[in-house]
């Protein structure tokens, strides 16, 4: 009897879940997971909603009263400079997600549908990039940008970024995948150039993959903390990660400042998350195997 | 438009050159002439004369492996690379282990909230390391933990950090991991799963014969950037610091280069150690894909 149930479960394709044999453990473990994923970012959901004498004299997940005077307490903290950092996160990751979804979405082209001497060579160059460590490449670019004068602006967090080698390894697999060669091939027989090929024809078919693209790379920049750690003095040009930092090692030893904390990381968190909900259908990660569909 | 009729790929000539270019010059100026800088810089040292007063008292000087002969006895060093390696082997087990876990259990056609479980587990991954590790900071601080009332541990104390900070890994990791492993399973035609279900396969025997066996390119492929990511840990040791005084400041090697290079101003060592930090995270991953027989970038 349950043989037969898995098996008829199993011969169609979409199956209705049934329970298998081993009943609701597999649901279980995994609702677990779940929970062990979402405590913390509920927690802090919690915690920034207390007053500073509520975060440690009420119990731990019971609400508090003063996540609007928190909110204010944050915004007041160094004339707003909170804002601030919230709104150059969103440029180093806005401004570097996009620059580097164009460059890789032009390169992975070029390297997927064009043969020319010296493809593999330039392919595995960029490729071998992946495996550099950041620790190799900041301390250096740093001085280098000193010597330059441009150590402490937004370009010297800006300009790192743009060049991704995982994304245009991406992009070429996507290319390889999305761009039948007879569309192109239709167009130049119809006079159209590379330019104008790489517009209208590539660009457009590889929309889905640039999404992706762009997802992974505003999330990794907005994430990233040593290159920005290294590379800015001035608080007025930190991002989130750094100036949340900042906050917890002034802070540290002054409960005091713990709403602050609190409050700010449950802010820098939310944009993320709701780009992550929003856009959760563009994840795709299916790398490994080339197995890219678009 | 030239009336030329097929400008097929084999005459493209200088355009994808073009197309190419920039991501060229920015591999160039942002990878090639910083790593080529930082080699240069691990060969050279400051040398003082007299009393270091002067113009002309201080200048550069080759010294040849002296950096790396410093940074390969350096006893702190050692206890960094030890004190990554416990950890590291930790957060690779646990983390990879239940990515793999979570990802079997959501192909199987057996369990319920699938799409529920799936967005809560990858979540954390939208979480900064530095925000992360604050999180965690907090939830593991004696005076606020809701841990301490079930645990009688000091979390952040010389026993425990080490395991604290895995989990901090561990959480923000195991989404991801399991995304890249899940899509791949996803793209794996259900009928073999059929055809050794008429065999008499169960659903355990599927998935160690069968699926595993599949995933085994993604497998290597997350475990070689998970081995990356761990040779190099900054953001959540360095952002627990302030916390606790178990956590100093060279606790792993990348936050004694960042303490060489940036507090202490000795550069030559920071770039001698950086090299090391990079040589060992090539070592180890070339080797962790010959050992497998290179099947993660064989589509490549």
């Amino acid at each position: 009897m349950t043989t037969t149930t898995a098996v008829r479960a199993g011969n169609r394709a979409t199956g209705t879940r049934k329970r298998g044999p081993y009943g609701i453990a597999p649901t279980a473990i995994l609702l677990l997971g779940a929970l062990y994923c979402l405590l913390p970012v509920s927690w802090v959901l919690i915690a920034a909603t207390k007053s500073k004498a509520e975060l440690f004299s009420t119990s731990t997940f019971a609400p508090g009263t003063g996540l609007l005077s928190n909110i204010a307490d944050l915004a007041d903290y160094r004339d707003g400079v909170f804002w601030l950092w919230m709104l150059n996160t969103l440029l180093y990751a806005g401004g570097g997600a996009l620059l580097s979804t164009a460059v890789s979405a032009v390169s992975g082209y070029a390297l997927a549908k064009y043969s020319f001497r010296g493809r593999n060579l330039i392919f595995n160059l960029l490729i071998g990039g992946i495996l550099v460590p950041a620790v190799v490449l900041a301390i250096p670019q740093y001085l280098l940008f000193s010597k330059i004068g441009l150590a402490d602006t937004y370009w010297s967090v800006l300009l790192p970024q743009i060049l991704h080698p995982y994304s245009i390894y991406l992009a070429r697999i996507y290319a390889t995948a999305a761009i039948p060669d007879a569309l192109l091939e239709a167009g130049r027989i119809d006079g159209a150039g590379h330019w104008l090929l790489l517009r209208r024809v590539a660009l457009p078919l590889m929309l889905p993959g640039m999404v992706t693209i762009f997802l992974f790379q505003f999330v990794a920049i907005w994430n990233n903390f040593l290159l920005p750690f290294i590379m800015l003095g001035d608080d007025q040009k930190f991002p989130l990660t750094v100036g949340l930092y900042t906050l917890l090692a002034a802070g540290a030893n002054q409960p005091s400042l713990y709403n602050l904390i609190l409050t700010g990381t449950l802010i820098s968190i939310i944009p993320l998350i709701a780009l992550f909900l929003t856009m959760q259908r563009y994840w795709r990660t299916d790398l490994a195997g080339g197995a890219v569909k678009s | 438009m030239t009336s030329r009729r097929s400008g097929g790929a084999r005459t493209a000539g200088a355009v994808p050159y073009l197309f190419l270019a920039p991501a060229m010059v920015l591999f160039t100026l942002f990878m090639a002439v910083p790593i080529v800088y930082t080699a240069y810089l691990s060969l050279r040292r400051t040398k003082v004369s007299g009393l270091g007063l002067g113009k002309n008292s201080r200048t550069e000087i080759f010294v040849g492996l002296d950096n790396y002969a410093a940074a390969v006895t350096d006893g702190e060093l050692w206890a960094g690379w030890l004190r990554v390696l416990g950890y590291g082997l930790l957060v690779l087990a646990v983390m990879l282990g239940l990515a793999l876990l979570f990802a079997l259990l959501l192909d199987s056609a057996h369990v319920r909230l699938a799409r529920f479980s799936r967005i809560a587990v990858f979540l954390p991954y939208a979480v900064p390391g530095v925000a992360a590790s604050l999180l965690w900071g907090f939830l593991y601080l004696p005076s606020l933990s809701p841990i301490r009332q079930v645990l009688d541990i000091d979390l952040l104390g010389t026993g425990a950090v080490t395991f604290s900070m895995a989990n901090v890994a561990v959480w923000g990791g195991v989404g991801f991991n399991m995304l890249v492993l899940y899509t791949n399973l996803r793209a794996v035609p259900r009928t073999y799963y059929e055809a050794a279900r008429i065999d008499g396969a169960g659903e355990i025997q599927i998935a160690l014969r069968i699926k595993i066996p599949i995933m085994l390119p993604a497998i290597i492929l997350t475990t070689v950037f998970s081995i990356i990511a761990t040779i190099q840990v900054f953001t959540e040791p360095t952002t627990l610091r302030p916390l606790t005084n178990t956590i100093s400041s060279t606790w792993s090697p990348l936050m004694k280069v960042y303490r060489d290079a940036f507090v202490t101003g000795d550069l030559y060592s920071a770039a001698a150690t950086s090299i090391v930090i990079a040589a060992i995270s090539l070592v180890l991953s070339f080797g962790f894909l010959r050992i497998v027989r290179n099947r993660a970038f064989g589509e490549g």
